[in-house]
């Protein structure tokens, strides 16, 4: 055990690493552009831009550059090209909103995705079954930012059950604004995985639900529900539970971004986006480089932890 | 992704073999999987397990409905000018900010004072602005057309570009093994790292800064083969490794043994020996690549590291027509179903494919 720790430990290390330098390539050295001129405007004298160039040290040696610019991300100096913000504040700012959405949405779709990959499975070949089994397809199939914008134009502005988009926190709205300001985001991001699971659990329980030790359980007088709760769904259960990990990382560096975009969360997601359209470099390259940071440790995080719970893991 | 469990996409045995390749066909089948069919039909014997791919393909009517429906899609797009030039009369990027057009008698501005443009029309402008305008004056048909061309060729050209590098990388990882192996599996363990969006959306922005200078060829900040190239890359790790799994396995079997014996250089036994036992796996991983692939396009061009506006693509027109949603919402709805139908086409369509040639294969592409 200690052994798997250690390797799992040490490569993620390296991916870490490996990770930062591909970030920082893809900034610095993939753009057939000058950074300095970007950022020095029109209409300017070369002294100028030469100027701007010494002081963001542009006209260092690469590897010199690469070590700064990750001192600069991880000590929390990085600054915006475009409107002198500091970044790392700026994502500290928008990371509770951006894990409100997306711890909410992962619990929703864990449940209602069970919920209905179980109803299924007991309806397998019923047209219910068939109904779910469609919805889940054109769920799987929605880009998420389009549901989020019609539910946020029909349920919220024309309907006006939700409110039109925004974030409340605690102290500005209770607990009670935050959860109205966060359902209907919740809902949409979770659509998607929604009916993925929904699918995975099906067809999970409908391959247990012929095992012998189900039988057994019906034999010896058990009622229908607890065979299903405690034997057949238990079992059925583990590819969810380790599929859910991993789309929770997934949800956090995809979906999310583009369902706050949508509701005006002003989370990480959305700073990213309006980086995007200034062309800002650093927001940009700070928060790829987090994100596929957490996602790398997560993961890290989650096979120890399968392998604490599932020793046949370490082995492999 | 690095954590995902070690052979859960990874096929343990050769899937099809095509039917000019004797020594692969029969031996290694489990039987009753290949020669029943799933309704529990009697034995097949004498047919190719491609014919009976393509038999239980046509019995799926439901996927063949939606694969219809995607090739109507792809005519609908193809036939863009042929609408623009004799119907609407106008271009995908002509504005007609003060344009006024009539209906049914009434005077009509395309895009009235306060910004809001007109809503779809129908047939009752004589064919323009049948979806209305947007704050542009824009055609919103003509540019659905012009973005379901841009969208699906990105979609459809990204996934031929996925394909023929993972399935390259794939069979070199997997014949070789070894240290090419290790470069090429540790290459991707690091792509699997980046979320794909995160990563389609860094080298989206720092192309688009000044576009891609490789001294032989270069491309433009704004071009479309920007998109296209990187969702192209970033797809391959979806599928080099099931097919680098599955050519573990495939090497060790007794036709590529036969083969070394003939004589066969390496390149001749990945290339004619071990790639046509490979089809049935890209065959069932494409439509889904492309359904992913359009998506993903979509998702960067809503946020604007995708297709450069004006440009139009289904994302662009999204990204745009989403700050009109109160006034406008026609900008949104329109090619949001489009872009919801086309993925669910190929959805459809790609679960008919797996169903047919391989109804064990776990195809899941994260979005």
């Amino acid at each position: 055990m200690v052994t798997f720790v250690i390797r799992r430990l040490v490569a993620m290390v390296f991916v870490l690493f490996m990770v930062s330098v591909l970030t920082f390539l893809i900034f610095n050295v993939i753009p057939n552009s000058d950074p300095a001129v970007q950022m020095a405007g029109k209409n300017v004298t070369p002294q100028v831009v030469e100027q701007i160039r010494k002081e963001w040290g542009f006209d260092q040696n690469i590897v010199v550059q690469y070590g700064k610019t990750m001192q600069k991300v991880f000590t929390g100096e990085l600054i915006s090209y475009n409107n002198r913000v500091n970044v790392v504040e700026e994502i500290k700012r928008g990371a509770p909103r951006t894990f409100s959405l997306a711890i909410g949405a992962a619990l929703t779709w864990l449940v209602i995705g069970v919920a209905l990959g179980l109803f299924t499975a007991v309806r397998a070949g019923k047209w219910s079954d068939s109904l779910v089994t469609v919805l889940a397809l054109i769920g799987i199939s929605m880009p998420v930012f389009w549901l989020g914008a019609l539910a946020s134009y029909y349920l919220g502005y024309k309907a006006g059950i939700f409110p039109n988009g925004g974030y409340e926190t605690f102290s500005e709205g209770g607990i009670g604004g935050w959860v109205q300001h966060l359902i209907l985001p919740w809902v949409v991001l979770a659509t998607l995985f929604i009916g993925v699971y929904s699918r995975v659990v099906r067809s999970s329980v409908l391959d247990t639900i012929n095992d012998d030790y189900v039988r057994t359980a019906r034999a010896k007088g058990l009622s229908e529900r607890r065979v299903l709760v405690k034997h057949v769904l238990r079992n059925s259960l583990i590819p969810v539970v380790t599929l859910w990990g991993l789309d929770f990382s997934l949800a956090i560096g995809g979906g999310a971004i583009l369902t706050e975009t949508v509701f005006d969360l002003q989370g990480i997601g959305q700073y990213l986006a309006e980086s995007i359209r200034r062309l800002d470099v650093p927001p940009v390259l700070a928060i790829t480089l987090f994100g596929a940071f957490f996602i790398v440790i997560f993961n890290t995080l989650i096979d120890i932890v399968y392998a604490f719970l599932d020793p046949r893991i370490r082995l492999q | 992704m690095a954590a995902l469990p070690a052979g859960s996409l990874f096929f343990e045995k050769p899937l099809m073999a095509t039917s000019s390749d004797p020594a692969t066909t029969i031996p290694d089948q489990d039987p009753s999987e290949i020669l029943t069919e799933p309704g529990g039909g009697k034995p097949a014997a004498g047919t190719g397990p491609w014919r009976l791919a393509g038999r239980r393909l046509r019995r799926n009517k439901v996927a063949l409905a939606f694969g219809a429906l995607f090739v109507l899609l792809v005519l609908v797009a193809l036939s863009a000018p042929l609408f623009a030039n004799h119907v609407a009369d106008t271009g995908p990027n002509t504005n007609h900010l003060s344009d006024v057009i009539t209906i049914d008698g009434e005077q009509k501005n395309v895009v009235e004072f306060d910004g809001v443009p007109i809503g779809p029309q129908g047939l009752a402008a004589d064919g323009r602005f049948v979806l209305g305008a947007d704050r542009n004056g824009r055609d919103v048909m003509v540019r659905l057309l012009y973005g379901a061309r841009n969208s699906l060729f990105i979609g459809i050209t990204a996934s031929i570009i996925t394909a023929v590098l993972a399935v390259f990388l794939g069979l070199l990882a997997g014949y070789f093994r070894g240290w090419v192996d290790a470069v090429i599996s540790r290459g991707l363990d690091i792509l699997w790292a980046f979320p794909v969006l995160l990563l389609g959306i860094a080298l989206g922005v720092s192309l688009s800064l000044g576009g891609l200078d490789l001294g032989i060829f270069s491309i433009e900040g704004n071009s479309l083969w920007i998109p296209t190239l990187i969702i192209g890359l970033v797809g391959i790790v979806y599928l080099a490794r099931p097919i680098r799994g599955q050519v573990l396995s495939l090497r060790e079997k007794e036709f590529v043994e036969a083969a070394r014996a003939q004589g066969a250089s390496d390149w001749r036994i990945m290339f004619k020996e071990l790639l046509p036992n490979l089809l049935s796996t890209i065959l069932v991983f494409f439509p889904v690549l492309v359904a992913n692939a359009v998506s993903l396009e979509a998702a960067l061009s809503f946020l604007g590291a995708g297709v450069q506006p004006p440009e139009p693509s289904w994302g662009t027109m999204l990204g745009e027509g989403i700050d009109l949603l109160i006034s406008a919402p026609h900008l949104t709805i329109v090619p949001g179903a489009m872009l919801t139908l086309t993925v669910l086409s190929l959805n459809v369509f790609g679960d008919g494919v797996r169903d047919a040639l391989d109804p064990r294969a776990k195809v899941r592409l994260e979005h």
